[in-house]
């Protein structure tokens, strides 16, 4: 019998995802092929970068982490700026100040500050709230209208608040992002649920919930793995871009906040930390992510460069 | 799954008295419901009452009728030569051919049109002297066609053979040797030639048809079945397939499982 060049053929792909406005919109997702495999089908889009701003100063962010970011990080438009000359595709605001531990800040201020940050850049804008589930939903049903028509990826809608998130995306022209906890059949389950509201698939974005290097990164390294396999195969709710919030779960991590002199034999902190939030990062993007949230701006270059690589075509 | 649709076929009443007054309704009908109900192909069969020379102008008919109501393809299926290649001849995608047996002078006839055409098409695990008892003798009629297929250059993904199952009543012990067979056919070559059953046969003239039909394509999709020519139009056998999907890790599961297997 004749010898067969064993290629998988996959019958499906990834939905594509618009971001931003004409002319800086920025595209995701859109693959046709296991990450990478250039040789299988195409990917249309590289991976991109997010740098996150803070809507106030972040207090237990280790000072190596602030310095990039020194005299900017009481003013979120001008760090919006500063993460754009940085080389983020993308800005994530992350709005702090609204969590009852912090400021408490009502939707309405929130608002402004999104709205303010938005008008500030050319880049397309990621608006995250605090992470209390039901004070998102205020957030971001105010956040989502001031930002009308501008095309914004906000979250993170969950079981229990997606509804309102998914209502404010559908009427001003959003994206959402859909979160479950490191557990692909509530992935699948959420998507489902925030479709069957009419959002189109393709304006959804799956947070996995991903864990750092040494932090449990097979648990989601693994999920990511089998979404897309099924996204390949015809799994049309799973077939969305994968989001990774990187920054938030690398320096977390005791190998990043660790000070150089707590550990002398594990090098020089700043060094470490950021390669263990590009690692972090770059072994998603294996996995198939394609947005990365980061936090220190030498992690966007050594990660784009990363991608640079992996995007040389190695199709025969 | 690849579900073929069984209902446009002469052997039903409706579908022969639609194609004896040339009535389209019917037959969209059909073709309609059955791609709601998750069918891949259409099996279209004139059914034994239809002249053999008008066959090919009956399947033309057919076909087109079908694909005009419905966005799949047909799963070309006559025992008359001119009335498959009739019905490939104005067939839009890809068609399968239903069928060629494990006999030199079909498969010469039926392989290089499926060729010409670039159709999948359906093996018949039999041949003149009728369908083999043993699992091992239906394997060496499969590998008769797998070694003819590939020397047309069909490749395996295209060819689906089927073991024939017979009805529970009257030929009982054929069931576990068909399910051997299936198992086996993925020995034959690499990729593997994918597998199919005409799924109500497996009942004809018994009680409880759905539960033995449902039954039996769940234990074949066990053994690594791809494709059945069913009713789709059994609720009970698609979220058994659904069902089997997830166990199978066919499918990832999810709580609204029965609704996503029916969305396309």
């Amino acid at each position: 019998m004749a010898v067969t060049i064993a290629k998988e053929k996959w019958t499906s792909k990834v939905s594509e995802m618009v971001l931003g406005t004409e002319p800086n919109t920025v595209k995701v997702g859109g693959e046709s092929t296991l990450p990478f495999l250039h040789f299988e089908g195409e990917i249309p889009n590289r991976p991109i970068t997010a740098l996150e701003v803070w809507d106030l100063e972040p207090t237990d962010w280790p000072d190596i982490l602030k310095k990039p970011f020194e005299g900017v990080l009481n003013d979120p438009v001008a760090w919006a700026k500063k993460n754009v000359e940085y080389g983020a595709d993308v800005v994530a605001l992350r709005l702090m100040s609204a969590h009852p531990d912090y400021k408490n800040a009502t939707p309405d201020e929130c608002a402004a500050t999104a709205k303010a940050v938005a008008d500030a850049v050319n880049v397309p804008l990621i608006v995250i709230g605090c992470g209390v589930e039901d004070k998102d939903a205020e957030v971001l049903e105010k956040v989502g209208e001031a930002l009308n028509g501008k095309n914004c990826l906000i979250g993170c809608a969950t079981e229990k608040n997606y509804k309102t998130i998914t209502a404010t995306a559908m009427v001003n022209g959003h994206s959402i992002i859909a979160s479950s906890p490191l557990d692909i059949n509530l992935a699948k389950q959420l998507n489902i649920l925030v479709t069957e509201m009419n959002l189109a698939a393709n304006r959804i974005a799956i947070d996995p919930l991903v864990g750092a290097l040494g932090y449990g990164i097979e648990y989601a390294y693994s999920i990511m793995e089998r979404a897309r396999l099924g996204a390949l195969m015809g799994d049309k709710m799973l077939a969305m871009p994968v989001i990774c919030f990187v920054g938030q779960e690398a320096w977390k991590a005791k190998e990043a906040k660790s000070p150089d002199d707590e550990n002398p034999e594990w090098g020089a902190q700043e060094r470490r930390a950021i390669l263990w939030e590009v690692i972090t990062a770059t072994t998603f993007a294996q996995a198939g992510g394609s947005i990365f949230v980061l936090r220190h701006p030498e992690s966007v270059k050594e990660v784009k460069k990363h991608i640079d690589k992996m995007m040389e075509s190695n199709a025969y | 799954m690849i579900l073929i649709g069984e209902r446009i076929n002469g052997m039903f009443k409706d579908i022969r008295e639609a194609i004896m007054n040339k009535d389209p309704e019917p037959i969209k009908y059909w073709a309609k419901r059955q791609y709601e109900q998750c069918a891949a192909y259409l099996d279209i069969n004139t059914g034994p009452t239809v002249d053999k020379a008008d066959q090919p102008a009956v399947m033309e008919w057919l076909v087109k009728t079908a694909q005009e109501a419905a966005p799949l393809p047909c799963c070309i299926d006559s025992t008359n030569p001119d009335a498959i290649e009739a019905g490939l001849k104005v067939h839009k995608g890809k068609a399968m051919i239903n069928s060629t047996t494990a006999d030199q002078y079909k498969m010469d006839i039926y392989l290089p049109m499926a060729a010409k055409y670039n159709a999948a098409i359906i093996g018949l695990a039999m041949n003149e002297k009728g369908v083999p008892k043993s699992a091992s003798d239906r394997i060496a009629l499969a590998m008769e066609i797998v070694v003819n297929a590939d020397m047309h250059g069909i490749p395996m993904e295209d060819l689906y053979i089927d073991p024939l199952m017979l009805p529970c009543n009257v030929a009982q012990e054929h069931g576990v040797e068909v399910l051997e067979t299936i198992r086996q056919v993925k020995t034959l070559a690499d990729p593997p030639p994918r597998t199919t059953i005409g799924l109500s046969n497996s009942s004809q003239n018994c009680t409880n048809r759905h539960l033995i039909n449902r039954t039996f394509l769940i234990m074949a999709m066990a053994h690594g079945l791809d494709s059945a020519i069913a009713d789709v139009d059994d609720d009970q056998l698609l979220d058994a397939v659904a069902a089997a999907n997830i166990l199978l890790n066919k499918d990832i599961y999810c709580d609204s499982f029965l609704k996503t297997f029916r969305s396309r």
